[in-house]
């Protein structure tokens, strides 16, 4: 198993009361796996690719990731696992914009001492990136940049992708082939991919699905 | 890792050219301004010291005669005779420049500055013809002498130095010398002073040159204004860098979620940042050599004309002054960066990027601010009323300006606001509120230049009040029309039979040195004469203090005197051994480093009948003034031992334009850094600018419109920041006058102001801001549609 998350429960202070955003959610996820994520806003479902992906710490429970107990790492220790084994795509794109394409892409793979040219190169022409390399983020459209930053999440080789609705900004058409190439790839390298949606028709494209309802598996 | 993240970084700045220019252009420009100021001091001071090495002064005791008059060479023969370890220095006047002999054999510093290996040997310093010592400039001056002339850079500017006899032959004065140095070691059981000659005193050494702390007022206040143009280019420096880390937010974000540690993210910015310094400070150190370089000669004339105090023209280049430049660029930029990377640091992996947070001020750092703004005056007010010192004086300086300087987005976003209310149609009621939105971005350049303006109001103010006093002050002392020395008895009687059935009326001026309340003093004596009823004016006075005076019943003083020795009218001062005066008058004298007393002619000569005049101020009138000079030459007196009131005004005024000339470089430099700060802060607020304009421009509002608002916007705010500025440069000139000027020389100025002065510098700060404003305006007039057009596109 890749990923165990185990009665986890995070909450977070607002205009002076307490709010539960996740009351004990667990989940499993193994290699090569695809998960879908879905619920109402504000039921928890980033909150808990948050804390999946080590941005965040839970206020109880564990989270097993290859083995390793993320809970117990510090912040350093937390940098380290993102560098390491978890790739993430936020729904903003969240693209370096004083870097080009190309070295955008080549980012967390070089951080992450992961680095291939050939395999970026390869990355960005399924893509469909490869005459938009010398271009800076600025120059692309919505849904060019959101294939750039899934091409950055996937040329690092990351043992978990984590997606934060990552179609939201794209027309249909554009986000089922952005998701079907998702999914080819994750399941091609050997990692699982746990992807936060609102939409049924991408979340049935998935192996699995959980539901989540104010902060509880539903 | 390193390398990635460091090129992710560098990369903003490849993008943002214009934003790396005004941080660079900023930390250069205030690191000039500084070290180009500290330049200045610091060869200053060099002359200073390589003055104190030549002549000995400060660090060793030394005996002079109590009248100030020469010591006989038969005295010092007796005192080594006597086993005083002593050694001889003559000093004198050759066709301007200082000459000093010493004995190289005996003085307990040897020749100061000059070692001997340099071309030359003790044989020929002190046999034949002679050597002297002295800076290739010095001789230039001096001209051709009969020793032979070797160029030392150590000796002090205008000073030349030689052997004792060649000195004392040089300038005539055989068998004289004007003081001995004592040796730090003295033989046990020497006979004291009183034993073996009369008239000499022991001077003890005060560990530094006297005209070194003369002059630290004078340094501390060019050092206060190099401060004050460095806190301007921080300003800018401080904009520069708070816009690119807000704008950085979303990247440090994202390569925070990408794996980057935070704390190894912090490090490599500071890393980026120190880079930065590093160049900028490089490039601002060069400039500032170039600003002192050519402010230096100035100075130098200044310090001559108003201290004595002599300073090279020519600059070098020190390398503690290179490294306090490197320094403080180092320094200022932590300064300016440390809230953004504080901000950084506790920024939440997870929060929003706000790129239009900088731009914006929420209401409690609103709140904060004006409770240090409200604060900060409160200090200055009550340093004002309570405290004393110099250092209470700049606490005072700082308080002020830092609480006007935070005070002011609050009054311009206050006038705004009502401006508003008062705004009909809809165009104008928007100007006025798109104005007051936009305070928060331009803030601190706008603070900049009211501190720049400030500080052109202050000081012009104080100098222009120095210049307007002085001018008074010469009028007041320099009444007569002809000053004559005379060398000698002799020559003061052939100068009497020429001038007495010539002049109106002959005053001697004769004075000796002496302490007076405990305090080094010089005491003059003034004739009962008209003339000086007619011309002189008292700060404070008993009623007819010059019939007082010629009763020989009291002693006036001047203003230094009355201040540091606490002082009042009605108290009594020792002006002779066992004789004391009540104090019946206190006047300005303006300049003068020492305390002064005056009695009457009379009374002068009963208690020191030893002195005798060898100085008279002439009255006559100004048309005979040259017959005069004609007939006194003619009886065998040497016209440069004569003076014309005129020649003295001249060189006293010139002494002050040398000072203008400082000062109003340093003013326009300051201004130019502030006009600079406006011009880069429009410019980084530009792209901000258009999500705020399309609409406007959708709406029916041409492009070339928008960019005359803009246009008028900064000119309006650079008025209202005039505005602001002009009673804070009086209130800062009033410090300068009556707190700063009193602890660091002793007397007070009066305060003049110079409207036609403030209005000129209202217009130049005017054309400055339109300058500044002229560029981002015409852009923004020349923006094409389709770019404005990308605001409303949900493409992006």
């Amino acid at each position: 198993m890749l990923l165990s998350v185990e009665d986890i429960k995070k909450s977070f202070r607002s205009a002076g009361s307490v709010v539960d955003i996740l009351r004990g959610v667990s989940l499993t996820l193994d290699a090569g796996e695809t998960l879908a994520l879905t619920g109402e806003s504000g039921s928890g479902k980033s909150t808990l690719l948050h804390l999946v992906g080590g941005l965040d710490a839970p206020d109880s429970g564990t989270i097993m990731l290859d083995g390793q107990d993320i809970t117990t790492l510090d912040d350093a220790g937390r940098a380290a696992l993102r560098r390491a084994q978890v790739g993430v795509v936020f729904q903003q794109f969240n693209l370096i914009p004083s870097l080009s394409v190309a070295d955008n892409i080549a980012f967390q793979a070089r951080i992450a001492g992961r680095y291939d040219p050939k395999q970026s190169a390869e990355m960005a022409a399924r893509m469909g990136l490869a005459e938009q390399m010398r271009k800076y983020p600025e120059q692309l459209s919505g849904g060019q940049q959101q294939r750039v930053a899934i091409a950055r999440t996937l040329a690092a080789r990351p043992r978990l992708v984590l997606a934060d609705e990552p179609t939201g900004n794209l027309d249909e058409a554009t986000a089922d082939d952005v998701l079907d190439l998702m999914v080819e790839m994750t399941k091609a390298s050997g990692a699982a991919l746990l992807m936060v949606t609102h939409s049924e028709r991408l979340a049935a494209r998935l192996d699995r699905r959980l539901h989540l309802r104010a902060g509880a598996v539903a | 890792m390193t390398p990635t993240v460091l090129r992710a970084l560098f990369s903003h700045w490849r993008r943002n050219k214009l934003q790396l220019f005004t941080l660079l252009a900023g930390l250069a420009l205030a690191t000039a301004l500084w070290s180009g100021v500290q330049a200045i001091n610091a060869e200053a001071r060099a002359s200073y010291d390589a003055a104190a090495a030549t002549l000995g002064e400060g660090q060793f005791d030394q005996i002079v005669r109590a009248d100030g008059e020469p010591i006989a060479q038969a005295d010092y023969i007796a005192l080594r005779r006597a086993g005083w370890l002593v050694s001889p220095v003559v000093e004198g006047r050759l066709n301007g420049q200082r000459l000093v002999g010493l004995d190289p054999l005996t003085a307990p510093g040897g020749l100061g500055p000059v070692t001997l290996e340099e071309g030359s040997d003790v044989s020929a310093f002190v046999t034949g013809a002679g050597q002297v010592f002295a800076q290739a400039a010095t001789f230039a001056a001096l001209g051709p002498t009969e020793a032979t002339q070797v160029i030392s850079p150590d000796v002090a500017p205008g000073t030349i130095l030689t052997d004792i006899g060649v000195a004392q032959r040089l300038l005539g004065a055989e068998g004289q010398v004007q003081r001995l140095l004592v040796a730090p070691d003295q033989p046990l059981g020497q006979p004291s002073l009183d034993e073996i000659t009369d008239g000499l005193v022991r001077q003890v050494a005060q560990g530094g040159s006297d005209v070194g702390r003369l002059t630290d007022s004078f340094h501390l206040n060019l050092t206060a204004f190099g401060f004050l143009s460095f806190a301007v280019g921080i300003f800018i420096v401080n904009g520069a860098i708070g816009l690119a880390f807000e704008q950085r937010r979303s990247v440090v974000r994202t390569m925070r979620a990408l794996g980057v540690p935070l704390n190894w993210l912090i490090l490599l910015m500071c890393f980026e940042l120190l880079l930065f310094a590093v160049i900028a400070g490089a490039i601002g150190v060069a400039l500032g050599y170039v600003i002192a370089a050519s402010l230096l000669p100035d100075v130098a004339a200044t310090l001559r004309g108003l201290y004595g105090a002599d300073v090279g023209g020519t600059l070098q280049i020190r390398p503690a002054w290179w490294l306090s430049g490197m320094a403080i660029a180092v320094g200022g930029t932590a300064l300016a960066a440390g809230a953004a990377l504080w901000k950084l640091a506790r920024m939440p992996l997870l929060a929003a990027a706000q790129p239009r947070a900088w731009a914006l001020s929420g209401g409690k750092a609103l709140f904060w601010q004006a409770g240090a703004a409200v604060g900060l005056l409160l200090m200055s007010v009550l340093l004002g009323v309570f405290a004393s010192g110099i250092a209470a004086g700049f606490g005072l300086l700082a308080s002020l300006l830092i609480g006007a300087a935070l005070a002011l987005p609050l009054i311009l976003s206050a006038i705004l606001s009502v401006a508003r209310k008062l705004a009909r149609g809809p165009v104008a009621q928007w100007f006025w509120a798109d104005t007051r939105q936009q305070l928060p971005g331009l803030s601190l350049a706008l603070m900049a230049l009211l501190l720049a303006m400030s500080a052109n109001v202050g000081v012009s103010t104080m100098v222009s009040s120095f210049r307007l006093t002085f001018v008074g002050f010469l009028d007041q002392v320099l009444n007569a029309e002809l000053y004559v020395y005379t060398a000698d008895e002799a020559e003061t009687a052939t100068f009497l039979q020429v001038a007495e059935p010539l002049a109106n009326a002959i005053l001697p001026l004769m004075s000796t040195d002496r302490s007076i309340a405990s305090l080094p003093a010089e005491l003059f004596s003034a004739r009962d004469e008209q003339t000086y009823r007619d011309n002189w004016t008292f700060l404070q006075s008993v009623s007819q203090p010059w019939d007082v005076l010629a009763r020989g019943e009291g002693v006036l003083i001047n203003e230094q005197l009355f201040r540091r020795a606490d002082l009042a009218l009605g108290a009594m001062v020792e002006v002779a051994e066992g004789v004391t005066l009540p104090v019946i008058g206190i006047y300005g004298d303006y300049g003068n480093p020492i305390g002064q007393a005056i009695i009457t002619e009379e009374l002068f000569q009963t208690l020191y009948p030893e002195v005798q005049p060898t100085r008279f101020g002439v009255r006559i009138p100004a048309e005979e003034v040259q017959s005069l000079r004609t007939a006194l030459k003619e009886a065998g007196l040497a016209d440069a031992n004569m003076i014309d009131q005129a020649g003295i005004k001249a060189f006293s005024l010139e002494v002050f334009d040398r000072t203008f000339t400082v000062t109003t470089a340093l003013n326009i430099l300051t201004l130019a850094v502030a006009g600079f700060a406006i011009l880069m802060s429009l410019l980084t607020l530009a792209a901000l600018r258009v999500p705020q304009l399309a609409p406007i421009w959708a709406l029916g509002i041409t492009r070339r419109q928008l960019g005359f608002y803009e246009l008028c916007r900064a000119m309006l705010l650079a008025v209202l920041t005039a505005a602001v500025a002009l009673p804070l440069g009086l209130a800062l000139a009033w410090v300068l006058l009556s707190v700063i000027n009193v602890e660091a020389f002793g007397w007070k100025l009066p305060m003049f102001v110079f409207p036609a002065e403030y209005l000129r510098l209202g217009l130049f700060a005017l054309v400055a801001a339109c300058i500044a404003s002229a560029w981002p305006a015409i852009r923004l007039a020349r923006t094409p549609p389709a770019h404005l057009l990308k605001v409303f596109s949900n493409e992006r």
